[in-house]
Parts: C-alpha cells; sequence; structure tokens
C-alpha cells in the first residue's frame, strides 16, 4: 500500500448519477491522514453519496482514486476491512443487545478475543451496566455512541461518519467530538458529514458541497478568507426594517439576522458600502466592519450555487 | 466518554478461516434474532403440531360405519351372510335396503349413503353353478380418502362370508367376484400418505417463509447498509442466514415424524438415519429458494407473495394434493423441479415402503441440483452495493 505521502483519501473526478438525476459531479477531494474532514452542505447535497462510494456501497459512475491507498473501484474488500463507517440512520440490530451487537462487529472483523473486544469497547464508550440492553431500546446518544463504539471496534484507519450527532443533545455531542479529536491524535483520519456550523470549526478541514458540485474546501479560516465577502454587522431599532430597506439594493447578496444583530454582505465592497451608506449614520444604529461567520459564507455559497446548478 | 483513560487494547485480526469466522458470526447473530422473536419461535413448534393434529385428525384416516345402502334383488342365505360380512368389517353400516335400481342411485347421488351394494337377481344359483357372478359395491369416492379403506377391506369380506356358508364349502377359487365400482372419483388416494405428505408441506411453507424474509428484512430495518459496509462476502451471509433454519427444520420434521408415529400409527419402516439426512437435504433445498426469492424482491410483502407463488404449485403439483402419475406431461415436468415431488417420494418410500438409499438416487440427486441452482442464484443475485 501506498501510505506514505500521507493522504488517506485521493479521489478525482467522482460522478453519480440515481435515475437520470446527477447526484455528485465531477467531485475531487483529498484528506489527509490523522484529520478530521467535515462535509458540509444542503439535505440532498450528495454527501451521503460520497461517503458510500468512497467505502465502496455504490460504485460510482466515473472518477477514480483511493482509499487508505487501495483503488476505490477494484479493492472495495480491502477498503472495508479498514474503514469504519457509521451510517445515517441507526443500523445496527435493535433486536441485539448491546454486547451482542459489538461481537457480532468484532467476529466478522476476525477479533481474535471477540468477547474481550467487546467488553473492552463497552467500557470504552460507556455503556457499562448497559450490555444485555437490546439497542434498541437505548436513548439517541447512547446509540450513537453505541454506533461509533462498533465502527472504531475493528481498529480502522479511517472512519466515515454521516451526521453522527443529528438528534443528539448539546452535551452529548460535545463528548462525541472530543472522542472523535481523541481518536484523530492517534492516528485516524475521520471523514464527518455534519450540518451544525460550530462542528465544522471543530474540524482541522472542511468541504462545502452543494448539489452535488464541491464549492469549497480547506481550514475554516481559509475558506472564510477565499469566499471575498465583506460583512457588515448591524446592531439597534428597527432590524426588521432595516432588513426590508437593504434586501436586493445593489452590492448587497445578503441580509441575515443574528439575534439581535444584522449580517449586511456582499462582494462588492464599493457597492456594499455605497448600499448602506444612507443608514450608516441613522442614530439608533451601529454599524461595524467584521469577518463574516462560517454559515454567511455557507449560505451565501448555497444562494449562489442555486443560480448556477438548478 | 474516557476515550484517552481507557485506550483500548489493539486487537490483532486474524486472516485465516474467514469465511468460516464470518458465517459463525452471521450465525450467532441470526440465532439471537430468532430467540428474541418470540412469535416465529413459538410458530416453530405451534405450526407443525397444529397443523398435523387438524389435517390428521380432521382427515380421518380410517373412517368406521359409513352409511350404505343395499340393493337387494334376490333374498337368498347367501346374500345375508354377504351383507352379514360386509357389516362386520365395520366399516359399512347398512341404513337402506331398497329394491329398485333408482332408488338406489338416488340415495348415492344425494349423498345419503356412501356405499351401494348390489345383490343381482340369481346370485346364490349362479354361485353354486361357478359361473362367478358380480357383487358389484358401488363407493362415492368424491371423498376418496373415506371410500378407499373401505374397499380395501373388500377382498376379505368374500373369505369371511363363505366360511360361514355351509353350502359352498371351501372352495379353491373365488366363487363370485367383488366388483368394486369408485363413483365419481376413480383415483382414491391412500391414507397413510397423509402424514409422511404433511412432512414435506409444512417443512415447505416454514422453511421457505423464514429465509424468503432474511434479507429484505435486513434492508427494510436498515441493517443492511452497516452489513454491507463490513468485510462479510455474500455466500457467507447466506451460511449463516440458512444454517440456524436447518435446525430449526429439523426440529419441525421430528415433531411431526414423532406425532405421526406416535397418534397415527404411522410406520417407519426404513432406516430413520437415512430418512434424518435426505430431511436435512430437503429443508437446506427448501431455505436456499427462500433466501433466492429474499435476494430478488424489494420488501416483506413482496417475499411473502413470492413464498405464496412458490408454495401452491408445490402443494398441488408434488403429488400431495393429486397422484403425480395421473397429471398430464408438463405438470409432471413442473412437478420435477418442485423439491417437494421429491421429497415426498422419499419420506413416503422411507416410511412406507422401506426404501434404501439405492431406490432413492434419483431423487436425492434432484433435491441437490436444485439446492445448488438456488444457491448459485442467490449468491449472484445478492446485491453487494446499494447501487
Amino acid at each position: 500500500m501506498s501510505d506514505g505521502n500521507g493522504i488517506a483519501i485521493d479521489v478525482k473526478g467522482l460522478t453519480k448519477s440515481f435515475g437520470g438525476r446527477e447526484v455528485v459531479h465531477d467531485l475531487s477531494m483529498q484528506v489527509k491522514r490523522g484529520s478530521i474532514y467535515g462535509f458540509l452542505g444542503p439535505n440532498g447535497s450528495g454527501k451521503t453519496t460520497t461517503i458510500r462510494i468512497l467505502c465502496g456501497l455504490l460504485t460510482p459512475d466515473s472518477g477514480e482514486g483511493t482509499c487508505l491507498g487501495c483503488d476505490i473501484l477494484r479493492d472495495a474488500e480491502k477498503i472495508k476491512r479498514q474503514v469504519g463507517y457509521m451510517t445515517q440512520r441507526f443500523s445496527l440490530y435493535q433486536d441485539l443487545s448491546v454486547r451482542e451487537n459489538l461481537e457480532f462487529v468484532a467476529r466478522l472483523y476476525g477479533l481474535r478475543d471477540a468477547r474481550g473486544a467487546a467488553r473492552d469497547m463497552i467500557k470504552r464508550i460507556g455503556l457499562s451496566g448497559r450490555e444485555e440492553q437490546l439497542a434498541g431500546e437505548l436513548s439517541g446518544g447512547w446509540k450513537q455512541r453505541l454506533a461509533l463504539g462498533a465502527c472504531t471496534l475493528p481498529n480502522p484507519k479511517l472512519l466515515l461518519l454521516d451526521e453522527p450527532t443529528a438528534g443528539v443533545d448539546p452535551k452529548a455531542r460535545r463528548d462525541f467530538w472530543n472522542e472523535i479529536h481523541a481518536l484523530a491524535a492517534d492516528g485516524l483520519t475521520v471523514l464527518v458529514s455534519t450540518h451544525y456550523m460550530d462542528e465544522a470549526e471543530r474540524c482541522h478541514e472542511i468541504a462545502y458541497i452543494a448539489y452535488g458540485h464541491l464549492l469549497a474546501h480547506g481550514t475554516v479560516d481559509e475558506v472564510i478568507a477565499k469566499s471575498a465577502l465583506t460583512t457588515y454587522t448591524v446592531t439597534g431599532e428597527d432590524l426588521n426594517g432595516l432588513t426590508a430597506a437593504l434586501t436586493g439594493k445593489p452590492g448587497i447578496d445578503m441580509v441575515a439576522r443574528f439575534g439581535t444583530s444584522l449580517h449586511v454582505s456582499g462582494h462588492d465592497v464599493a457597492a456594499l458600502e455605497a448600499s448602506i451608506a444612507p443608514w450608516r449614520e441613522k442614530a439608533g444604529l451601529h454599524w461595524h466592519k467584521s469577518s463574516p461567520s462560517l454559515e454567511d459564507v455557507f449560505i451565501e455559497l448555497m444562494s449562489r450555487s442555486k443560480d448556477n446548478f438548478q | 466518554m474516557s476515550a484517552v483513560d481507557h485506550p483500548a487494547p489493539a486487537r490483532d485480526i486474524r486472516e485465516r478461516f474467514g469465511f468460516w469466522r464470518r458465517s459463525y458470526a452471521m450465525l450467532v447473530k441470526e440465532f439471537i434474532q430468532l430467540k428474541r422473536d418470540r412469535v416465529s419461535f413459538a410458530m416453530i413448534v405451534m405450526l407443525p403440531v397444529m397443523q398435523l393434529l387438524l389435517f390428521g385428525y380432521a382427515i380421518n384416516t380410517t373412517p368406521h360405519h359409513l352409511p350404505s345402502a343395499v340393493l337387494l334383488q334376490e333374498d337368498s342365505d347367501l346374500a345375508r351372510s354377504v351383507l352379514k360380512a360386509l357389516e362386520n368389517t365395520a366399516y359399512f353400516r347398512f341404513i337402506y335396503e331398497v329394491h329398485d335400481v333408482d332408488d338406489f342411485d338416488n340415495l348415492l347421488k344425494s349423498g345419503k349413503v356412501l356405499f351401494g351394494v348390489e345383490i343381482p337377481r340369481g346370485f346364490e344359483r349362479a354361485v353354486r353353478r361357478g359361473d362367478r357372478p358380480a357383487l358389484l359395491v358401488a363407493a362415492d369416492a368424491t371423498d376418496p380418502i373415506a371410500a378407499s379403506a373401505a374397499l380395501g377391506s373388500l377382498g376379505m369380506v368374500v373369505q369371511t362370508a363363505l366360511a360361514h356358508d355351509l353350502y359352498i364349502g371351501n372352495p379353491p377359487e373365488m366363487p363370485f367376484e367383488i366388483r368394486a365400482h369408485a363413483r365419481y372419483n376413480p383415483a382414491a388416494a391412500s391414507s397413510l400418505n397423509i402424514v409422511p405428505g404433511l412432512v414435506g408441506t409444512i417443512l415447505t411453507m416454514t422453511m421457505l417463509i423464514f429465509t424468503a424474509l432474511s434479507v429484505t428484512r435486513e434492508v427494510e430495518r436498515g441493517t443492511m447498509e452497516s452489513l454491507l459496509s463490513m468485510p462479510i462476502r455474500p455466500v457467507e451471509v447466506m451460511f449463516g442466514k440458512i444454517i440456524p433454519y436447518v435446525l430449526v427444520g429439523f426440529v419441525q420434521a421430528f415433531l411431526i415424524i414423532g406425532i405421526g408415529v406416535g397418534l397415527f400409527g404411522v410406520p417407519v419402516l426404513g432406516n430413520l438415519v437415512l430418512l434424518a439426512l435426505l430431511s436435512t437435504l430437503f429443508i437446506t433445498t427448501n431455505l436456499s429458494i427462500g433466501y433466492t426469492i429474499s435476494t430478488v424482491v424489494q420488501n416483506q410483502l413482496q417475499a411473502m407473495q413470492m413464498s405464496m407463488m412458490f408454495f401452491l404449485p408445490s402443494i398441488l403439483l408434488s403429488g400431495f394434493m393429486f397422484p403425480f402419475a395421473g397429471m398430464p406431461a408438463w405438470a409432471q415436468y413442473v412437478g420435477e423441479c418442485l423439491p417437494l415431488t421429491h421429497y415426498l417420494r422419499i419420506v413416503r418410500a422411507i416410511m412406507l415402503k422401506g426404501a434404501t438409499m439405492q431406490n432413492l438416487r434419483f431423487d436425492a440427486l434432484a433435491l441437490a441440483i436444485l439446492m445448488l441452482v438456488a444457491m448459485t442464484i442467490a449468491v449472484t443475485r445478492f446485491r453487494r452495493t446499494l447501487d
């Protein structure tokens, strides 16, 4: 295996259609070993499809690449042995207990001491005392821990996590991310798809995908810088009126409300400043120039990509 | 989570015996799931017992005291002793005595009697002259099982009747002939066929349904996605899903045959080990077919429908319901492609005729071929991806 280059996933030109609808379009990406790579994008953008292609569950219509040094088209079986895939929907056996589920996975991968491995994993994911509980009876947070435990059990080199924290409370979410970082620190590569901006900011690198197209990738700072978006934050009275007044003005690409403040963003700084000038000095409004948030960038990318690809 | 405090020791992975290991993992999982599924588990025992008791007792193999009529055209001593002998078999109970052919026919046609005995005019004289006259026994054989046992007893009647007749003594030849006429349904099935036949039918039904649901259930519950992302091959999934049910089928076969022997007095003349071996082959064949159905259909409803599509011809064309030899050639060809046809021959031959492997080579081979064909289709049809 050619893993000397420190790249875990290296794919080019992945394309996949279902029933004539292109779900993934000419997607290329590289993920470094030991990094946490965030996969962001709206619903139906092709995140799950891409992940499934990477672990051999779907065959791409075109494109090529390697996953852990193995060809994604020819060596699906080799890849499966080294990849842990956590599905979006809980896909362990609901009518098997926590222990039985883990032992099943351990046996399937050929771990030398399946019972011992399951026992250690139960301790590690904090499910001690619930070994004999049926997986289907666990709460969402516990199910998610069990699923993560199951896919890390055979010591994979790459974890593919498809929206692992959907529907999980903030405390469990934070614990989960701590675990992910601990795993990455041990050298595991993690590709995780998510909708949450705070989770995106916990990733070493992120990629933004919409309508099957990869629109931006890099570290969070790089993505924000590359967006070339100028944002003014306004606080004060009657922000609703201001929103209505500014929307659609030349140079203003996006007006978004964040609690008590308003983000006004645009690509053309001159035009943007010209448009907001009449309100700059208005009493009761406080303006200041800020860098756009990741969310600003993504929403802007999304609305732009909608025009381009739909 | 306490990942940092308790790092799990890295465990090495065995590459040898991968096939058996993964099949075993699958098998253990299926066993646990079966154990948890209380309803299915209860069905394994209840289904054969209920069916056998219902069919076995409802289809009474040796009905007695069946209503009969006699068309008496001569009132002689010999005629009386023949009737007495018929009644002594306990199969016939004469409730009508008529002298007119039309009355006789109407009694049979209306179903008031199941048998009619016609003693012709000049019967006794003809016997004495050595003319071997015919004594007609007409049976309403729309219900062949009711008629067959009684008809089978007729041969004895002649001897019994004559033993009491001093005029004739004990002639070397049959002095008169009993001509049995099975009306409405000339092909009367033998009653002992039922229990061995039920072994095959019940096994076909339960085995087919158990595995027909197995793959679609994984797809519908979403567990297939995770299973496919793990390094398991289609053959291993198949073995893991089939083997637990071989045991289930074996328990069922044991129950049915046990009840058949214990309650219904069906003999097992042949070798029990041979019966067990060939039953296992038949069980595995059905499981493979069920599994094949499971890899073709989209959901559990379709799986049930397709199982029924297979089950009905199995019952109708295998020789369980209608005698195989009586079917048209094309139906026999279809029948030869059904495992139940071959198993019925095997189980009837071993239980009732004491057949050996020598006699059953063809049917055993046919079962093995059907099993391999089904398994091959299943393994090639099994979708290894979600495409």
